[in-house]
Order: structure tokens, then sequence, then C-alpha cells
């Protein structure tokens, strides 16, 4: 996309966002925060699979892990919040190091299913343990004062400081992406013996990009934690591991924000189309084929791709360059 | 525009909004009651539709507007999710403008809803979920714990089935709020009655296969298998015990069954049970005529708890009439002040702890031979006096409650 056009509509975005504690009638604030929570972990998850290539099924266990740490910290330990947020990311982060380490003796599919075991480990974890509640979650976690002055308890503070937090995830992942690092994921994904070749450390890679993936899921579960007063069953269960993917793959793995799209898009349908109650699953399913069908790249992916078909020497010039690339390697 | 009109339209506003709410009393202009139930899960039968008919007979019956403001009654599906059901709570209070939850049906979506309602200040009335947190440590002078409780299942059933000889338990209790907190009720009437607690097997919600949690049942020797599940739960463990032969040296005391239960059961399995609940169709003409009513709407007899969600709606209205408001606090007094006299239940009264202490009744699964036709299932056996049904005031841990 071009850079004004998207700098432009990023500007709009955030004037909106900013906008939304204003008419909490429009746009209810406690379920834009939601959303913004699902936005950080799609994107945070696309660090694996689409800059990486790797495709992760267990991503619930470090959005529900860091939620239930959180929520242990806040309500038991009696810490302050920014505290037990930072607990939470730490805690999946470290997750992801441990899945990575495990989860990358193989590849694809056993990949797939190595991570979907480990994070089905997790979810018993907390079905069993005394202090998650099991079904009833962990109710009743105060939000605390943020830094001793801030008390989070109205929904308008809240909201800012949970934007801000998003904004800074989403930031990072921008940076990682976009940095030598990120060039290295993608040397990675497009061909690991070639990378392995030039001298890179590829498991090395991996395990990080694995928890730098899982430690900003971990924010997106500990924020969400913060703001519902809840961790649950649900925040750990297989079925996150599967929206999130859908999340992904509707917005588009090969930008950055895509998935965010895909978050906005899944929420809202599950908001919205509440009414039909089990129906809503059938609906999102139906959107989910048809995105498949009609554009693979999912919806930022297909507008990236559009825009960049627009007729213009260069760009059709950097095109052929770039395929020619892409045959040699 | 000129400066002027602008200014006359800016004065014209400002009246309008000031005035407000000195000529209504109704926030929002609108009584907006929320149901949320489980629409489609395992609970689905004995709350879901039915109960979301049962609050709009209410309010059809009161006439559609109270206070000269209209009733609306708007739904929600909490899929047996706690976060679920706390997010629409929070949801329809912050901006749905709802004043009042109903139904509640399961214990855990009941106390994370509860917590939410005693933040915001708006009223629920806990009609589905028998958790005992409701009047005690999450009570609130917001909320209401109306059809029944794990107390006055332990102190019917339980009870019963003790005094009957039943001396050791074995439980095979659901896994969440609702089982275990009706296990404890239950194991505190058992050891009260000098009868001891062998063990426990507990389960997931919406469980198929019990045959592990049978044959521990079976292994434990106990003379009584409790079973502190209800719902499709209930259902497939009696089953169950019947089909790996349980039920030949052990008895079965199901703690709390619905009258869905027994109808899917049918008679042949589920004869003999027995069951406490607060009401029954088959009462009095009273609650046969709404039994009638409500077949017509929704093609079955409805239940205890769809039963107390048309009760406790009409209570509610009635309070906000009586108030001449709806502002929670002064609706919560009427609440607690005015008596309850209708189908549902004679002399019924909140108490300060949100409980509505009522008569319960035990009552015993019909014989084939015995029933008289469809829905026909239920014998009474005895009436458990309000007094000793549910929690004396003073073992209530509410703050409320002055000691």
């Amino acid at each position: 996309m071009p850079l004004a056009l998207s700098r432009s509509l990023l500007v709009l975005l955030f004037a909106v966002l900013v906008a939304v504690p204003f008419m909490p009638h429009i746009l209810y604030p406690v379920f834009v925060m939601k959303v913004m929570c699902f936005a950080l972990f799609a994107c945070a998850y696309n660090l694996l699979l689409g800059h990486t290539g790797i495709v992760s099924f267990g991503h619930a266990a470090f959005f529900g892990t860091a939620a239930y740490v959180t929520g242990y910290a806040l309500r038991e330990l009696g810490l302050p919040p920014e505290v037990g947020i930072l607990a939470g990311v730490l805690g999946a982060a470290l997750l992801g190091a441990v899945f990575g380490a495990l989860a990358i003796r193989r590849q694809g599919i056993y990949l797939a299913m190595i991570t979907l075991a480990l994070a089905q480990l997790v979810y018993f974890v907390f079905l069993q343990a005394e202090f998650t509640g099991a079904e009833d979650g962990m109710q009743q976690i105060p939000r605390g004062v943020l830094f001793g002055v801030l008390s989070l308890r109205s929904d308008f503070n809240l909201y800012y400081v949970v934007l801000a937090c998003i904004a800074g995830g989403l930031w990072l992942v921008h940076r990682i992406v976009n940095s030598p690092f990120g060039e290295v994921l993608r040397a990675i994904r497009e061909h690991e013996p070639r990378a392995r070749s030039l001298g890179y450390a590829v498991d090395r890679y991996k395990i990080i990009a694995f928890s730098l993936s899982a430690g900003l899921s971990g924010l997106a579960g500990s924020l969400k934690c913060v703001v519902f007063q809840l961790a649950a069953l649900t925040d750990v269960h297989w079925h996150m591991s599967g929206e999130v993917i859908l999340m992904t793959l509707l917005g588009g793995m090969s930008s950055v924000f895509g998935p965010a799209i895909g978050a906005v898009l899944i929420s809202a349908l599950h908001h919205y189309f509440d009414a039909l109650g089990a129906w809503v699953t059938i609906v999102v399913g139906l959107v989910f084929i048809f995105c498949v069908l009609v554009f693979r790249r999912g919806i930022v992916g297909q507008l990236n791709h559009m825009l960049m078909q627009r007729p213009s020497v260069t760009r059709s010039a950097a095109a052929n360059i770039k395929e020619k690339h892409h045959a040699a390697v | 525009m000129a400066r002027s009109s602008r200014l006359s339209l800016a004065a014209s506003a400002l009246l309008a909004v000031t005035a407000w709410p000195a000529s209504a009393q109704i926030s929002d202009d609108v009584v907006r009651i929320g149901v949320l139930a489980d629409m489609s899960g395992i609970y689905a039968d004995l709350s879901g539709k039915g109960a979301v008919e049962a609050v709009r007979m209410a309010v059809e019956d009161f006439g559609g507007t109270v206070l000269g403001k209209k009733i609306d009654v708007v739904f929600a599906d909490h899929l047996n999710k706690p976060d679920i059901g706390a997010a629409k709570a929070r949801e329809w209070f912050d901006t749905g403008g709802v004043d009042m939850i109903n139904d509640l049906a399961n214990s855990g979506v009941a106390r994370a809803v509860a917590t939410v309602a005693k933040e915001k200040k708006r009223h629920i009335i806990v009609n589905g979920a028998s958790n005992m947190g409701i009047t005690n440590e999450l009570c609130s002078p917001y909320a209401i714990h109306y059809a029944y409780d794990a107390y006055s299942l332990a102190h019917g059933t339980g009870k019963a089935v003790v005094e009957q000889g039943g001396k050791t338990w074995f439980f095979l209790t659901v896994d969440f709020a609702f089982g275990i907190g009706l296990e404890q009720q239950v194991s505190n009437v058992v050891r009260a009655n000098k009868g001891r607690v062998v063990g426990a097997a507990r389960h997931p919600l919406a469980t198929t296969d019990f045959s592990s949690y049978i044959l521990q049942a079976q292994a434990s020797k106990a003379e009584i298998i409790g079973i502190a599940s209800t719902g499709a739960d209930a259902v497939n463990a009696i089953k169950a015990a019947a089909e790996f032969g349980a039920t030949k040296n052990q008895k079965l005391a199901a703690l709390l069954l619905w009258i869905e239960d027994v109808h899917s059961l049918g008679l042949q399995t589920a004869q003999g049970l027995l069951l406490t609940n607060a009401w029954y169709w088959d009462a009095n003409d009273e609650s046969r005529a709404f039994g009638q009513r409500f077949m017509k709407r929704v093609g079955k007899m409805p239940n205890m708890a769809q039963a107390a969600d048309y009760s406790s709606t009409m209570h509610y209205l009635n309070a906000v009439k009586a108030a001449g408001t709806d502002d929670p606090d002064k609706v919560s007094a009427k609440m607690r002040e005015l008596p309850i006299n209708d189908f549902f239940t004679r002399n019924g009264t909140v108490r300060v702890d949100g409980r509505m202490v009522h008569d319960m009744y035990l009552w015993q699964v019909k014989t084939p031979a015995e029933s008289k036709g469809a829905w026909d299932y239920l014998k009474p056996v005895a009436t458990i006096p309000a007094a000793q049904a549910f929690q004396p005031l003073s073992e209530s841990t509410c703050y409320l409650v002055k000691k």
C-alpha cells in the first residue's frame, strides 16, 4: 500500500480509537478494548505464521496462561496491574520458549500437532488446578491502580491504558518484522537450508520468534483479563487457537497489520450477530470459505495486491526483479 | 442559522435535558429486562426459550407498560461461559439500558454476573442457578436469589434420603460452582445426620460417557450415589448407572432434577426418584392454569425456574410501580418490602441478603401406572416449610446482614 495512504488511514483510525470513550452508545468501549486485544493477539500470532512460516496450533495456551498469571498476581498476590501484566507477558514468553524448543524439532503439520498437544496439556492444568476455578473461571479479579496513581476501575481510564499498551505491542510487532531479525525470519521461511548455510542459527531464531510471538499474545491475554476482571477456560481452549488462525488468514498473513483487520471482522461478527446464537459459527465459517475461495491473500493482502497491480513502470519492473530473485532461490 | 435562533435552540435543548429527570422517573424512558440464559447448550431445556417466554408472559400480563413507560424484553445466550455472561451483562448495563437481568441458569455465570451487577448497581434475579454465593459472599442490595438454592435441595432430597437410611454417600459431581456447591451442602446435611461421605468423582460439564465415574461409584460401596449435576448430565449419569447395574445394590439420589429431566429419562427409568422443586405445574388450579398457558406458547410444561422467571418479573415490575421509579436502590427496598402471593408461592418474602424465602416441596416421580397422561410425572411427598428450606439468616455471610 502506498505509504501516504496507509499513513493517513492509520492516523484516522487512531483518531477514531481515541474518540471511542466519548461516544459509548455508538461504539461500546469495552467491546473495542476486547477487539484491540484480539487484534494484537492475531498480529503477534502472525509473527510465526506469516513471517517465519511456522504454523502453531497452540497459541491459546500463551493467551490464556498470561490471563491466569495476571489474574493470580492481581487477585491472590494483590500486586499492582503493571506488575501483573508484566508477569503475564513474561510467563507467556517463557512458555513460548519451551513450546518452541520442543516443537521446532519437527516441521509443518507435525509441528502444529506438537503445539496443539502442549496447549491441551496447559488447558488441562488450568482445568484441574485449584486456583483457576475450573469452569467458573477466575472471577472477581481487581483492576487495581496503575503505577499507584491511575485507578483502572473506571472504563474511561482503562480504555486509554489498553489503547497505549496495544499500540505499543503493535509497534513492537512492526519493528520486529521490519528489522534485520525479521529479514532472517523471512529467509528461514523462504528457504531454511539456505539460511542455515549462510550461517544463521536457525533454531535459535525460531525459538526467539516463538517467544516473542507468545509474549505479545500474552500481553493481549493479560489485558483482556484486566478488562473483564475474569480469566476463563475459553482463553486457553483450542477454539481460541483456531480463532486466531482464522483471524490471521482472513486479514491476510502477508502483511504486518492485516491480521488485526481479521480480528475486527471476527469479533464484530460474534458481537453483532449475537442474536443468531449457535449460527454465528456457521456465518463465520461461510465468510472464511468465501475468503479462501475468492481472495486467498486475505483482506489486506488482496487490497495490497490490487494496489500493486496498477500499471506503473517502476512497480512492474520491481516485480520482475522480485520474480527473478524468487526463481533464483 | 441566525445567532439568536441557534441560542434559543441550545437553550431549549438544555431545558429539555434538565427537565427530563423530573418529568419521568424511569431511566431512558423504558424499563428493559434482560434474560440471560443458556439458549443452546446443556441447560437450554430448563432455561432457554422457556425462560424468555415466561418473562414475556409476565410483561404482557402486567400490561406492557409501567408508570406509563414501555417494558422491553431482550435476551442473550451466555453459552454456559462465565466470561461471556459477564461481558454481556456489563454491556447491557453500560449501554443497553437494561434495568434487571433474570434467569441466569448456570451457577458459574450467575456468580460472574452478580459481581458485575454489584459494581454497576443494577438488579439481577437468579432463578436457574443454585450457588449459595449469591446470598453470601457475593450478595448485594441488587441481587435476589428467587426460585431455589443448593441449601434447599440439600435439605429436601438430601435430608429425606439420609432419613430413609442412606448413611454412606458417594458423589458424582459436575465440576463447577453448581456441582461443588451442591455437594458441599448435601455433605453437611449427611454429616449432621450421622452419615458419612466416602468419596466423590468430578466430571466436566456436558459429559457424555459416565462409565469410569459410575465404576468409581460402584467401587466405593456407598449406599447412596448422590448425583450433584442436572439437566443432560444428570440424565446421562442416571442412565449409565442403570446400564452398569449400579442401581441393584446402590440407590441413586438425584439432587437437582427438573421436570424436563424426568421427561427425557422416561418414567420407567426415573420412577421412585425423589426430587426437590419449588413448584410443579399440577399442584393447584392456579399453577395448572399457568402451566396450560405456557404449554400453548412453548410446547412443554414450565419448570420451577421458568415459573419463577414469571413470578419474579412480576414482583420486580410491581416494585417499580410501588416505588414510582426504576431507581435501583428504591426498587430494591420495595422488593424486600412487598410480599409475594401468586401462583408460584404464598407469603414469599425477600430477605435482606436477597434470599426469597418460601415453602419448598419434596416430590417423588410417579410409576408409569400412576401417571395419567403427558407431563403427569410427580406426586407430592412433603412440604419443607420456608424456615427450614433456606439457610438461616444468622448463617449468611452477606455483609448486609447485621449481626
